[in-house]
């Protein structure tokens, strides 16, 4: 067991001083937060500057149509012609020129919008939308229908589906099924990024073993499955400290950025600005405080979605998977690295091993709209495909029985492919000069110690 | 006293037979050579010594009993094909390898500054092996094999891969060790070598333990009964007396001193030859014309591949 020991810290202090391992270790959780709080950050960010749209009416019937929003001001310029305000754009100050001009339609007038910069969509929706709705009520008052105003009023509708996930316990969690899918999606990648990337690690080290001849070395002072196993668990050592640095530093960052953009929206609401138009509109001023109320609550559902996420279940879940899977691939590509000589001479070997990985990730795409779908569950019971399916099926939730099921399963095909990969690789290990494939390797299974 | 005995070792690998009932007994303190051709069995034999595969029949005895599997601390072993981490630094991988032979941290640590001082190598121990020299990493192989002491230390071609100033030191510290009473045995093509170190020797051929002895014995043995004499005197009257009975291999004259070869036949020995030859001439010296290892692994090899039929490679 000592020796074992010796082999796995060997592997551990060499692969984490490497530079590539500090780079990404480091890297990543910043990569991983910016995923985590980008939506809610872009939700916050909506609006920080008063722009300022001046609109040339040629039609003059469209004057103080569209209204001013808090961040959106509207000038109507009667007094300057449109080609002079275009041409001192830059010097007016004004964010963008909005030019109406009349056309063969009536009822049907030319815009046209000339800015310095592209226009924001915030300015482009305002802009449309009022002035589609403006042109509507005038379409729709041609028909001279009575009470019209009281009709539309009556027939107008707001639907909001709000998903509450209600527990076996009966508890319920407000979710959110994009953000289920965006962590199955982040998980079952990463879990198919890191096992195919570590398991190569592993075949890699086993050639740099075996061609550098310091295999006969070794092997006269320990067994080969203790250099094997070690080697293994050396690196599933290195890969654990990846996940623990990454998901404490993710975590911490993305912590650090939500407080920040949930205090900034808690922050923002209905306080001076609305207080000052309320003098000036109050009827304005009570559509504005809906708006910001709405804006603000869909940021704050969003965390409250991503708060409701069962993150210890998920983080086990992920830890546990990652190292079955890890060691069921990694025995795999040992036995093939054992076999060869060179890095070029593994591509046929390793296809049989990375076709069932391939395959979780084809399973992956549909599983994740149908997580409790045949194929998902399937998918998710089968030992070589459940590490990256059963993390697809975790946000949404899965049942007890079939976690343990699947976990077995994984763990009793990890010991009886590891036993197998053993032997292949204690006799591998010492083969030079021949070109190997599977069925010979499948040969040396029977090969006595 | 034996330190390794192997009793009637059997390997097979698929279709091939390695090694075929394969007996030896190693003597303690020796210096025992284990010749033989390429793929003979030889490594299979080493193989199955360190414990690295086992043997399909037989038995291997250590100090006398059964070996056990923590034997292998008291072996070391350096194989032919020999090679250590690229990237990784001198001293760390000395550490490594001697822990990995049950030393404990800080006597590897300890011995570890005895032969890197030794060595003169003190300004290696932070260099990668990638930065040495082939013989250069070779001495550090050299000093791991033997760093914990071993009773039992097996060299596969030690001396390949080194200048002729570090075989000597390689083969200095070989002796030494032998002094201090390690049995070490030596693999190796060169038959010179073996004459100049090895007390013992067993040749393999085709997985086939065909000669095995005290070094000195076999090339007695294998003397094929030739005699040099130097003497003074008339070469005919040297030849009439050794016609017969005897073989007359040359016969050369320098000056007035002649040196003939002469083999003895069935049913005659040394005496025989000396009384026939005292009458006839003043001899100088009579010596016994002993065959160098060289000649007598071709000798023994072909002699063995021709009787059982096997192609001679």
């Amino acid at each position: 067991m000592n020796k074992i020991f010796l082999i796995i810290q060997r592997e551990f202090m060499t692969r984490v001083r490497k530079k590539s391992f500090i780079i990404t270790t480091l890297l990543s959780p910043i990569f991983f937060a910016a995923i985590a709080i980008l939506p809610s950050y872009l939700a916050s960010l909506e609006v920080t500057e008063v722009r300022i749209v001046a609109v040339v009416d040629n039609t003059k019937q469209f004057i103080d149509v569209i209204p001013s929003t808090e961040y959106i001001r509207i000038a109507y310029i009667t007094d300057t012609p449109a080609e002079k305000v275009k041409e001192n754009l830059s010097e007016t100050g004004y964010y963008a020129l909005l030019v109406i001009d009349t056309t063969i339609t009536p009822n049907q007038p030319a815009f046209t919008i000339y800015s310095q910069k592209q226009p924001a969509i915030d300015v482009m929706q305002h802009l449309e939308n009022t002035l589609k709705k403006e042109i509507e009520a005038r379409k729709l008052k041609t028909y001279n229908i009575d009470n019209l105003d009281k009709i539309l009023a009556d027939v107008k509708t707001s639907i909001s589906i709000k998903s509450i996930k209600v527990s076996q316990t009966g508890e319920e969690k407000e979710s959110n099924t994009l953000i289920a899918m965006a962590i199955a999606y982040i998980m079952s990648f990463m879990m198919y990024m890191m096992v195919l990337i570590t398991g190569n690690q592993v075949m890699q080290g086993v050639i740099e073993e075996k061609t550098n001849r310091v295999v006969e070395i070794i092997i006269s002072s320990v067994k080969p499955f203790q250099m094997m196993a070690g080697k293994i668990f050396g690196m599933a050592a290195v890969s654990l400290l990846q996940i623990l640095i990454w998901v404490v530093m993710t975590a911490a960052l993305a912590g650090a950025g939500i407080n920040i953009i949930s205090s900034k929206i808690t922050a923002k609401p209905a306080t001076e600005q609305v207080q000052a138009m309320a003098q000036a509109d109050p009827q304005m001023a009570q559509v504005q405080e809906q708006a910001t109320a709405a804006a603000n609550s869909k940021g704050m559902s969003f965390l409250t979605a991503l708060k409701n996420q069962n993150f210890p279940l998920l983080i086990g879940g992920f830890i546990f998977y990652f190292l079955f899977g890890y060691l069921l691939y990694a025995a795999m590509f040992a036995a093939v690295g054992s076999a060869v000589e060179s890095i070029t001479d593994t591509q046929q070997l390793t296809l049989p091993i990375t076709l069932p990985l391939i395959l979780a990730i084809i399973v992956m795409i549909s599983g994740i709209k149908s997580p409790d779908g045949a194929l998902a569950f399937w998918f998710s019971i089968i030992p070589f495909t459940s590490p990256v399916i059963m993390l697809t099926r975790l946000p949404f939730g899965v049942p007890a029985w079939q976690l343990a099921l699947s976990a077995t399963l994984l763990v009793g095909t990890f010991i009886l492919i590891t036993w197998l990969a053993a032997k292949i690789y204690r006799v591998g290990i010492l083969m030079y000069g021949k070109k190997y494939t599977w069925k010979e390797m499948i040969k040396w299974i029977s090969y006595r110690g | 006293m034996h330190l390794l005995e192997t009793k009637g070792i059997v390997k097979r690998y698929c279709n091939h037979l390695a090694l075929d009932d394969v007996s030896l007994s190693v003597p303690r303190g020796s210096i025992y050579g284990l010749l033989g051709p390429n793929g003979a069995g030889k490594t299979t034999l080493i193989r199955i010594i360190n414990q690295i595969t086992g043997p399909d029949k037989g038995e291997i005895l250590f100090d006398g009993r059964h070996m056990q599997p923590n034997d292998i601390y008291r072996i070391g072993y350096l194989p032919e094909e020999r090679g250590l981490y690229k990237k990784m630094k001198v001293g760390e991988q000395a550490l490594f390898l001697a822990q990995l032979k049950g030393l404990s941290r800080a006597d590897a640590l300890k011995r570890l500054k005895y032969w890197f001082e030794k060595f003169e190598i003190q300004a290696w121990w932070d260099k990668k092996i990638e930065e040495l020299s082939k013989g250069m990493a070779q001495k550090v192989q050299f000093m791991v094999t033997v760093i914990h002491e071993p009773e039992l230390l097996i060299f596969d071609e030690p001396f390949s891969g080194f200048d002729p100033i570090n075989v000597q030191l390689v083969k200095d510290e070989i002796l030494e060790l032998k002094r201090k009473g390690t049995t070490i045995i030596f693999s190796t093509h060169n038959m010179a070598s073996v004459e100049e170190l090895c007390d013992h020797i067993t040749l393999i051929n085709k997985s086939r333990n065909i000669l095995s002895g005290q070094i000195d014995e076999v090339r007695q043995n294998y003397g094929s009964n030739v005699f040099e004499v130097a003497f003074r005197g008339n070469p005919d009257s040297l030849r009439q007396k050794v016609e017969g009975r005897f073989e007359l291999l040359k016969i050369d004259t320098e000056n007035s001193l002649s040196k003939a070869q002469v083999r003895l036949k069935l049913q005659s020995d040394a005496n025989n030859l000396l009384q026939e030859l005292i009458p006839a001439v003043e001899i100088v010296a009579f010596n016994p014309i002993v065959p160098s290892m060289h000649d007598i692994f071709i000798q023994v090899v072909q002699e063995y591949n021709q009787k059982h039929g096997l192609a001679i490679s």
